[in-house]
């Protein structure tokens, strides 16, 4: 199954998800196909006249385009989710108000979707790894595994 | 075919960035690999990184942690030579991560011995009529 993540860039959550047999959605991979299309100057900064069109189908015009911008990358992995793996207030996150509104939407879209979604906290000690990890592998059994899925 | 590149982050006390590169090089895949300072950087088809990382992992299960990256190593737009140094853009968070490594991998290896852990202990919201006792009690008589 596509379990999307969130932090997108998480290391932690990438490495589990595909560890216990399911593919990760993380914001890498559109970076990736960005850097490796040509006549892009300095991806993933610069956007091709197709992005916006992905922004706009989130957000108003009048929305800070980084918003829109934000939201054309990760256009394609909302619409392939299937579930999704959130951790709550990630440090990482913390940022700019074209961040903040980015990470809302994207949750708020996420419980949009109706597809089954597990919500936890960073863990700090070894005793809450073992309870994030074990929650995890718990929700990623309760899917379907992506070999059946093919 | 799709070209990616992914990172393998070490966090083991028995396996070097080295050991893991030597062992990539004798697979003699059409790869590039590049060792830095948190692990290895390899860069290949998708349909021969996938299977050769899975192979990887076993040298270390709990101490070898992978993920994508979207740039190729030593891209220039994040290639901290062409940026006149500093962190380059995603290495806060690998950092951040960095430092729970050690309890993911003890978690994992707990979970392989099919530990259960016991529910997190809520601590309670303190009780509105008992912060109202509370003030009553150190308010100074008038």
């Amino acid at each position: 199954m596509k379990v999307f993540i969130y932090p997108t860039n998480s290391l932690i959550l990438y490495d589990l998800v595909e560890r216990f047999g399911h593919e990760p959605l993380a914001i890498m991979q559109e970076i990736g196909k960005k850097v490796r299309s040509q006549g892009l100057d300095s991806p993933p900064m610069n956007i091709t006249p197709e992005d916006p069109k992905f922004g706009l189908k989130y957000a108003a015009v009048e929305v800070p385009a980084g918003v829109r911008g934000r939201m054309s990358l990760l256009d394609p992995l909302l619409t392939k989710a299937e579930a999704a793996i959130i951790v709550n207030d990630p440090v990482i996150s913390f940022g700019c108000m074209g961040c903040a509104r980015t990470n809302e939407l994207v949750n708020f879209l996420l419980r949009g979707k109706k597809i089954p979604i597990l919500k936890l906290d960073y863990p700090s000690t070894e005793e809450d790894a073992k309870l994030f990890v074990y929650k995890i592998s718990e929700f990623l059994k309760s899917l379907k595994p992506a070999e059946e899925m093919k | 075919m799709e070209k990616i590149t992914k990172m393998i982050v070490i966090n083991s006390s028995k396996l070097l960035p080295s050991d893991v590169a030597m062992k990539l090089y004798e697979t003699k895949d059409d790869i590039m690999v590049k060792e830095t300072c948190f692990g290895i950087m390899v860069s290949g088809e998708r349909a021969i990184l996938d299977p050769l990382l899975s192979n990887i992992r076993k040298l270390d299960p709990y101490g070898i942690f992978i993920k994508e990256r979207g740039f190729a190593p030593g891209e220039p737009f994040r290639c901290r030579a062409t940026r006149r140094g500093g962190a380059r853009p995603g290495f806060h968070n690998l950092e951040t991560e960095d430092k729970i490594l050690p309890h993911i991998a003890s978690a994992l290896k707990a979970l392989d011995r099919g530990e259960i852990p016991g529910q997190k202990k809520q601590t309670k919201k303190l009780d509105i009529d008992k912060l109202k006792a509370i003030i009553k009690e150190t308010e100074v008589s008038k």
